[in-house]
């Protein structure tokens, strides 16, 4: 019933960010490219100009940007023996729609992970030796290394201008960054941004305890910037309003702001918004998809042929049309074969909050990303082998999202409401800081994605089902991180800390980070990831799928740095394998 | 990749038309050749003003009106919650896309979970005010002598939300904690939103923690740490002395 259009070479489903880059690479190798994107488009100056993109209520507590439950969810359950209810509203994460994708309303803090990240399996069986992981622990290797990575993170880094300090340039340790980075090839685009009290307080309480003090890696730039492309990038105004915010200054890297203006004047791309792709459309063998199917806002269907498909969505998107399009062998919890929806993974985040009686922090001046951070507790930076966990996270004061109806911070025991309620916030305000740890989230036997047999979306397909719980692993993990950052913290003279360690079970209600990773992972065998190191699907070789569902775990980092290296390696990987052979690029 | 075969945008288009049977824009929006840039294509927030309930009864507004007041009690930090404008905020909130839930998944079937799977109920927040101040109704009049909550001694409404708040006060068929709640996190948001929104009135509760508001330019004040920011708050409609006062 759906209505077949002329074929194009290339499908994008979804153009955020891995769209757009792989939408930009490919029409520059001459290929006709057509993206179909379900939300809207997404303009600076019509969605979030200067005069109100600094609405609290409207963008962050009424979720203008995000996708509206009601076109599509996720149901949500700790373990098999649960039974899953939907998210109704967004909770613990903040799942993007419309053009641009979270590149548009994220923090935009961008990070590289360490080099051993990208072998974890191997190097933490290496150090501490196999039985020191738990068991039903289903961590991998990636597949790729990080040197095979670093050139695809230096492209990321200067399409975006990303303004930082480098910690270790070709091998050489540099004064003030971090030191336990990976070599780089050269130092970050622009310098770092400038950094606010309660950030140099914390470095300097954590420089006198012998550790690193670096300024985090920011996508809001701190000076004016012009990208490899052309596209200019304007100053930040540390405005205050970034996460889940759209940039009114055009000084936040998004496809906006660094490829859009560049993509659409090409004469072979064109992008569909407000139609949802339902399907990728395979051939009668099964390896081969031959386009896909969507849904226009009249609820006509209709038939996009390709060559090439490259399924571009948000993560968890990604999985679910996957297992809707019948690509690979979904994941079985109870024999652990098959490969869609294994390893879905999170992040792992806990603080700190700690309240001076005199001092004043001014939390409003603030960007998505600028903070000072130690890395000496991230990775296996550390040795784990008293401590009886792996993984471990990044932590700092970082100043972001310090605005009232989210931000007010009070002293334990004070009431919810009230007289004593109101002199609380009105003391504590401007004279409170919270510390934050950034920890990773290791991937599990009993966690996994798939179909829900009772939930449908608006069009009558299943939902998505997610089974997650965190493990104590990651709970003994987030008590350790809380505990270091509390004691620097406590360096820097507070009259009170409280510690906010991670614990209990996983509450969708909260928001955390909307870093949900893996459910169709990138690794070396078919039989135990989904993708290729390419991102090249094992089973249909003209499909790619891009995004953190590539990670067989999740990193002590935010995951758009490595989304978008990833993105210029697949895009590279078609562009000078695969066009010239097309096929599998990695043979079984 | 010879194989991959080309199509400009004039072919499909032209191979498209033939095809469609409803007009052209029923096929999404296309865009291609140039941003799809339009002047005024904005949607600024639309002003609140005050003015008869757009929701609430008189009654259901007189008991939002003194809930309110009790959650945020004026004082020499602030007028409260009703002179700030939070219960005109509840109300038009409750009278727009937020109050009827629109956006929300709401689909069949609602069953409790866990606490951790948040909210299940297939009431929209308009529908739970309007159920739990009716039920709050019949248990003040039940309990002091027919008079309404706005009515009885400010004590009695502290240790009757409270009660709501901690679990000693049962309102019939609805959750009082969970009433309780959604008041509190929606009291909130009309003090401390943008007062655009009808809340927050001459940006009081702004004033009262040191927030600017709607400013968007800090970047002499990133390194003046530990100073007190001097410039008086702003909304996204700016603030009184800044619009033409018209002679009446």
């Amino acid at each position: 019933m759906a209505r077949k259009l002329p074929a194009t070479d290339v499908v994008v489903i979804g153009l955020g960010w891995t769209g757009s880059i792989l939408a930009n690479e490919l029409t520059d190798a001459g290929l006709n490219v057509v993206a179909i994107e379900r939300g809207p488009w997404r303009d600076t100056a019509a969605d979030f100009p200067t005069t109100y993109a600094q609405d609290e209520l409207r963008y962050h507590i009424r979720h203008d940007l995000f996708l509206r439950p009601a076109q599509e969810t996720f149901t949500v359950r700790h373990n098999v023996g649960q039974a899953a209810l939907p998210m109704r509203t967004w909770g613990s994460f903040m799942p993007p729609n419309g053009v641009g994708g979270g590149g548009v309303h994220w923090n935009a803090e961008t990070w590289r992970f360490l080099p051993s990240d990208f072998q974890l399996r191997s190097h933490l069986t290496q150090r501490y030796g196999a039985a020191f992981l738990p068991e039903d622990m289903t961590i991998q290797d990636w597949g790729i290394t990080y040197d095979d990575l670093e050139p695809y993170y230096d492209r990321f880094e200067r399409l975006c201008g990303t303004s930082g300090r480098a910690g270790n340039i070709n091998g050489q340790k540099q004064a003030g960054g971090n030191p336990f980075e990976g070599p780089r090839s050269r130092d970050y685009p622009t310098p770092p941004q400038k950094q606010p009290y309660g950030p140099v307080l914390f470095a300097q309480a954590a420089r006198e305890m012998g550790y690193s003090p670096f300024p985090q890696p920011s996508g809001n730039l701190s000076q004016g910037y012009t990208n490899p492309l052309g596209v200019t990038i304007g100053p930040c105004t540390y405005c205050g309003y970034c996460e889940w915010f759209g940039c009114g200054n055009y000084s936040k890297a998004s496809p906006q702001t660094t490829i859009l203006p560049v993509l659409v004047r090409k004469p072979n791309f064109e992008a569909r918004t407000l139609c949802e792709v339902i399907k990728i459309n395979l051939d009668a063998s099964g390896k081969r998809a031959t386009g896909v199917t969507y849904v226009d806002t009249s609820g006509d269907e209709w038939e996009q042929p390709a060559d090439l498909v490259l399924l571009c969505a948000f993560q968890l998107f990604n999985v679910r049309m996957l297992l809707l399009s019948g690509i690979g062998t979904p994941y079985d919890p109870q024999t652990g074969q098959g490969v869609i929806g294994r390893n879905y993974s999170y992040q792992v985040t806990s603080s700190v909050d700690a309240f001076w009686n005199e001092k004043n922090f001014n939390p409003f001046v603030a960007s998505g990303a600028i903070g000072m951070c130690i890395d000496e507790f991230n990775g296996d930076n550390f040795d784990h082998g008293p401590h009886g966990f792996v993984g471990g996270g990044y932590m700092g004061a970082v100043q972001t999202n310090g605005r009232p109806i989210l931000g007010t911070r009070v002293p334990p025991g004070t009431p919810t409401w009230g007289a004593a309620w109101k002199k609380a916030i009105a003391q504590n305000y401007l004279s409170s800081y919270g510390m934050a740890t950034h920890g990773s989230c290791y991937s599990y036997r009993d966690v996994f994605l798939d179909l829900d047999p009772t939930y449908k979306d608006a069009h009558g397909r299943p939902l998505m089902r997610i089974t997650f719980d965190f493990h104590q692993n990651e709970l003994r993990m987030s008590q350790f991180l809380t505990d270091r950052v509390a004691e620097v913290t406590q360096k820097m003279g507070p009259q009170q800390i409280v510690k906010r360690p991670r614990t209990g079970h996983y509450d969708d209600t909260k928001y955390q980070t909307t870093h949900t990773c893996g459910g169709a992972i990138m690794g070396t065998d078919p039989k135990t990831s989904a993708l290729n190191r390419y991102l090249q699907s094992w089973d249909v070789s003209n499909l790619f799928v891009t995004g953190a569902t590539a990670f067989p775990q999740n990193a002590g980092y935010n995951p758009t740095g490595t989304v978008g290296a990833l993105a210029f390696w697949a895009a590279d990987a078609i562009r000078n394998q695969y066009m010239k052979n097309p096929g599998p690029l990695v043979q079984t | 990749m010879t194989s991959l075969s080309g199509v400009t945008r004039r072919s499909l288009l032209a191979s498209t038309a033939a095809l469609l049977i409803a007009p052209s824009a029923s096929y999404g929006e296309t865009v291609q050749g140039a941003l799809p840039w339009q002047p005024d294509a904005a949607r600024p927030p639309v002003q609140v003003r005050p003015g008869p309930w757009a929701y609430f009864t008189p009654e259901e507004g007189g008991a939002i009106e003194a809930l309110v007041d009790r959650l945020i009690p004026g004082d020499d930090l602030s007028p409260g919650g009703k002179d700030t404008g939070c219960a005109v905020f509840i109300d038009r909130q409750l009278s727009s896309a937020y109050g009827q839930a629109r956006g929300l998944y709401m689909r069949p079937p609602f069953q409790e979970g866990s606490p951790e799977q948040g909210p299940q109920s297939p009431q929209t927040p308009a529908q739970r005010y309007r159920l739990a101040l009716a039920e709050l109704d019949k248990h003040c009049k039940a309990a002091f002598a027919g008079k309404p909550f706005r009515d009885i001694p400010d004590d009695q409404k502290d240790k009757l939300i409270s009660g709501m708040e901690k679990g000693g006060v049962q309102l019939g068929s609805v959750s009082a904690r969970a009433f309780f709640e959604l008041l509190l996190q929606n009291t909130t948001e009309g003090f401390f939103a943008d007062p655009v929104y009808g809340g927050n009135r001459d940006m009081a509760a702004w004033k009262m923690v040191g927030f600017p508001g709607a400013r968007y330019d800090y970047r002499d004040w990133v390194e003046r740490h530990n100073e007190r920011y001097p410039l008086p708050p702003v909304g996204i409609s700016g603030r009184p002395g800044w619009i033409a006062q018209t002679k009446g």
